[in-house]
This record gives structure tokens, C-alpha cells and sequence, in this order.
């Protein structure tokens, strides 16, 4: 019988549904985790190809597939982004079902509407990651021969990467959230879960409860993990000195002691070393 | 001559309707370092940037032991190899640490093996003191230090001319000297150099051939005795007097 206090019916629903909800949490986090990743892909190969110089003059035949190739993804972009995506998962999944005859089935369906969407998103913020680099990157790239796709490789996109981590956990952390749009198509994720398991007993305050707490748990350890990801693709604060000349490391450290032969010896090296700065310094005054 | 390596005749470039360069013709040869000074907006970094193709020039031609560069069929990325350059701001990538900086031309570009690109490029480090600092990246690093390992970067891809714009410009007093000692070593062993400077006592004591700019134009060009100590052209005395009056 269903217990009449609130925690004794949260407990109650997580004994008597608990593998309902993990399995809902599964479907939710894959959903988001391999669509964002999609996504990512569709949106560098989409950022990348918007921001490919060309000469219209030098090669007019480049140029105009260019812009074609470049107007469709302008209008991917501006259609995805600009309607919902509870209306696109209604559109594609039962609309081509109707119109077209096309059964996508319900993952495939749920994994392309999210990552079509992220795609659009992750475009511009990609285009935005690489104009955010400086151009004297690009100009040190190609100054030692490096053409675009190798200067885009080595160059660019790591740093442009970088600098859009913080946006890729945000589509990431947004995904989670909005895969609960999906249950419209089906898809039996945490939201479409809860609901069910809610109206069973008629407890949606307690059942939301648990959804709200899962909803979070998930979203807080993605973005803590994405921080340190962030902090492991900076690197080490300190670098090490590689130096075979330990006098260089110890400089400022040795105290002088006469009876110690090495040291003497060490000196003269010194003093010879801090007289060809001395010249340095002077060449360049 | 045998021994030329870039010939630059009739160059134009136009920034919109603002001519920058009218008509400058010069020569580099094998083993010269020229250097060119001048006022700024006279159009040196611009010659120079043409040179390496990162302008495209709008007129007359720049040859490369003979070859147009800017001609078709002509590959802009595989003439850049030969043709290092070091810039004001360093432009080192900011991604990589120093070694990496200095491998990744030889192995991407020229695709030797990595084995022998870290040992170049170690050479080179070392060449330009900068060995101990391997591990760091460019943001770790002082201004001084950073121009010497954009040095050492543009050195292991073992150019046949190095392009030096303003290598010093960015740089406070006490990290000058560091750099310019650096390439002065490098003149010394014989490399091919082209510098855009303002340090007139560096030009004066390393180049072989110094190119006075003014206006897009080439006023004098000659030894660095001929235009430091008899200038020919009014413009050259005034602008060099200007200098030594600072």
C-alpha cells in the first residue's frame, strides 16, 4: 500500500520503480552524450567549411560552388536553430512516416533530431571558436609552408576547441535536458518514465521530485567533468627546465666555499658566461 | 647572376585606392643580408609580407631563383618553406610547447620523421638558447624568448631565406639585445636574411646591403658605409639624422 508521508513514498516508488528510472536515466544520457558528440562533428565540419577563404577573382569556379555549398548550410543552420525541437521530433518522425513512407524507427529518429539540432547550434559557435583565434596563428602557420587544412588541423582547431569546451558543455547540459522533448515521439527516457510512473499512483509531486533530483545529478557531474577535461587540455601551470648545464637550475643557490674545488672551477665557467651576456647586452644597445 | 634569390621588379601593391608600394625593385642574393629601414607607413612590412606571399602583390613581379611566385602552377605553400619569416608578435602556436612549435613545420610540411624533426629542432633551440625551455608553452615565456624560439621554428624548416619583420619592434630594451645578438650569429654563418628594423646600429653592423624606404619607394640602397655614413639622397640623411639625434 502506498505509505502517506512524502519521503515513505518516495522511497516506496524507488523500491517499486527504481530500475524504470535507471533505465530511463540510460536512455536520457545516451541519447545526450552521443548526439552532442554528433553534433560536434556535423557542427566543425559545418563552422569549417563557412570559414574557408577564397579569392573570387583568382578561383571563380571554387567560389561559386562555395557560396552554394555555403548558403545551404547558412540555411541548415537558420531553420534548425529557429524552430523548436519538439516540433522538428513531431515533423520527422511521424510526418516522413506519413508523406514519404520513411519508418526511421524511434532511436534513430531520437538521435538524429538531437544531433541535427546540436549540429546547428555547434556551427556557429565553431565559426565564432575559429574567428576568435588570431590571425597572426594563421599567418605563423602558413609562413612555414602550412596550407588552409593543415594550418585548420594544427593550428586553429585545437585552440578554437579549447575556447569553445565551456559551449560544448553547455549544448551538452541543454541536450540532457531537452532529450525530455523526445517523449513526444516515444522515446522512453526519464521524462516519459516519470510520468508513467507518476500517473500509476497518482504521486507526480514525489515522482517529479525524483526526476528533478536525477535531472540535476546528471547535468552537475557532466559539467564538473567537462571542467576537468577543460583543465587537462590546458596543461601544467609549470613547465620543467630541461637543462643538462645544472650550474644554469642552481644559479643564485651556491654559496661560495673555497675548499671545494668544483665550485672554483664552476666559478670561472660563470664569470666567463656572465661576460658574454655582458657583450650581448651591449651588441644590442 | 647565378647566385640570386629573389628579384623583385616593378612591385605594386594597393590596399583598396591607397597605394602602399609604387614601383620598388630590389635584389637579394645568396648569402646578403639586406636590410631595409625606414619611417613607418613607408611600406617596408608590406615589401616584405609580399615577398612571402601573405599580401598579394597588385602588380610587377617577384622572382624566385627565376620563377614567378605569383605566376600560375606556382604552389605558395611549398615556396614558403623556403622562405621563413619572423614576425613583430611571434606568432608562435600557442597550443604546442616550444619543441612542438618546432617540429610540427618539419614533420607536417616537409614530412620528415619525427625522430629526426626533434633533433633539428633541438639544434636550432640550442642555437638560439632556448634548449632548456622545451617543455614550456609560448605563454610561459618572456617577449625576448619568444622571438628566439619563432627563430628556431623558422630555422628547422632550414629556409633559404629568413624574412625578419620588425623581429625587435615588440620588445622592451633589455630583451633586444638577446635577439639581435641571436641573429647576428646567424648573419655571421652566412644565412640569407632580409630584416625591416628599426635598430639602425644592428643594420648598420650586420647587413651587407641596407634599403632606405619612404613613400613605397626605394630612395637609396647601397653598403651599410654608403648610406650611414655618406647618404646621397637628401631623404636618407634627414631620416638618418632624425635617428641619431634620438
Amino acid at each position: 500500500m502506498l505509505p502517506s508521508d512524502f519521503w515513505g513514498r518516495i522511497v516506496f516508488i524507488l523500491e517499486e520503480y527504481g530500475s524504470s528510472f535507471l533505465r530511463g536515466i540510460g536512455t536520457t544520457m545516451l541519447i545526450a552524450v552521443v548526439s552532442t558528440a554528433i553534433g560536434c562533428i556535423i557542427g566543425f565540419a559545418v563552422g569549417i567549411v563557412q570559414t574557408i577563404p577564397c579569392d573570387k577573382e583568382e578561383n571563380p569556379v571554387k567560389w561559386g560552388l562555395l557560396s552554394v555549398i555555403k548558403f545551404i548550410l547558412t540555411a541548415y543552420v537558420e531553420i534548425f536553430r529557429g524552430t523548436p525541437m519538439m516540433v522538428q521530433a513531431m515533423f520527422i518522425y511521424y510526418g516522413t512516416a506519413m508523406v514519404f513512407n520513411i519508418n526511421m524507427g524511434m532511436w534513430t529518429a531520437a538521435f538524429f533530431i538531437v544531433s541535427i539540432n546540436t549540429g546547428a547550434y555547434m556551427a556557429e559557435t565553431v565559426r565564432g571558436g575559429i574567428l576568435s583565434i588570431d590571425p597572426g596563428q594563421t599567418e605563423g602557420a602558413m609562413a612555414i609552408g602550412m596550407n588552409h587544412f593543415q594550418t585548420m588541423i594544427n593550428v586553429i582547431l585545437p585552440q578554437a576547441l579549447r575556447n569553445i569546451m565551456p559551449q560544448i558543455g553547455n549544448n551538452l547540459i541543454i541536450n540532457i535536458k531537452d532529450t525530455s522533448v523526445l517523449s513526444v515521439i516515444g522515446v522512453m527516457e526519464l521524462f516519459y518514465t516519470t510520468k508513467g510512473i507518476a500517473g500509476a499512483y497518482y504521486t507526480y509531486f514525489e515522482a517529479f521530485s525524483i526526476a528533478m533530483v536525477f535531472y540535476f545529478i546528471m547535468t552537475f557531474i557532466c559539467s564538473r567533468i567537462l571542467r576537468v577535461l577543460e583543465s587537462r587540455m590546458d596543461g601544467p601551470d609549470n613547465y620543467e627546465l630541461v637543462q643538462t648545464d645544472a650550474l644554469v637550475l642552481g644559479e643564485g643557490m651556491h654559496r661560495y666555499n673555497p675548499k671545494d674545488k668544483n665550485v672554483s672551477t664552476n666559478g670561472d665557467y660563470r664569470a666567463q658566461r656572465a661576460g658574454n651576456f655582458n657583450e650581448n647586452q651591449r651588441e644590442g644597445m | 647572376m647565378d647566385n640570386n634569390i629573389i628579384k623583385v621588379s616593378h612591385l605594386q601593391k594597393f590596399f583598396g585606392k591607397n597605394q602602399v608600394l609604387k614601383d620598388v625593385d630590389f635584389n637579394v642574393n645568396e648569402g646578403d643580408v639586406t636590410t631595409i629601414i625606414g619611417a613607418s607607413g613607408s611600406g617596408k612590412s608590406t615589401l616584405l609580407r609580399c615577398i612571402n606571399l601573405l599580401e598579394k602583390p597588385s602588380g610587377g613581379e617577384i622572382l624566385f631563383h627565376g620563377k614567378p611566385i605569383t605566376g600560375k602552377g606556382f604552389d605558395p605553400c611549398s615556396y614558403r618553406a623556403k622562405v621563413g619569416m619572423c614576425f613583430q608578435s611571434f606568432n608562435l602556436f600557442n597550443n604546442m610547447t616550444v619543441i612542438e612549435n618546432c617540429m610540427v613545420g618539419p614533420v607536417k610540411v616537409l614530412k620528415r620523421p619525427k625522430a629526426e624533426a626533434e633533433e633539428k629542432a633541438l639544434f636550432y633551440l640550442k642555437k638560439v638558447g632556448m634548449d632548456p625551455y622545451i617543455k614550456a608553452k609560448p605563454r610561459q615565456l618572456s617577449g625576448g624568448q619568444k622571438q628566439r624560439v619563432a627563430i628556431a621554428r623558422a630555422l628547422a624548416m632550414e629556409p633559404e631565406v629568413l624574412l625578419f619583420d620588425e623581429p625587435t619592434s615588440a620588445l622592451d630594451p633589455q630583451m633586444v639585445g638577446e635577439v639581435l645578438s641571436v641573429m647576428r650569429q646567424l648573419a655571421k654563418e652566412g644565412l640569407t636574411m632580409i630584416i625591416v628594423t628599426h635598430e639602425m646600429a644592428f643594420a648598420r653592423d650586420v647587413s651587407t646591403h641596407v634599403v632606405y624606404m619612404a613613400d613605397g619607394v626605394i630612395c637609396e640602397e647601397g653598403s651599410p658605409e654608403k648610406i650611414f655614413e655618406h647618404p646621397e639622397n637628401e631623404r636618407t640623411a634627414e631620416f638618418l639624422k632624425r635617428f641619431n639625434e634620438r
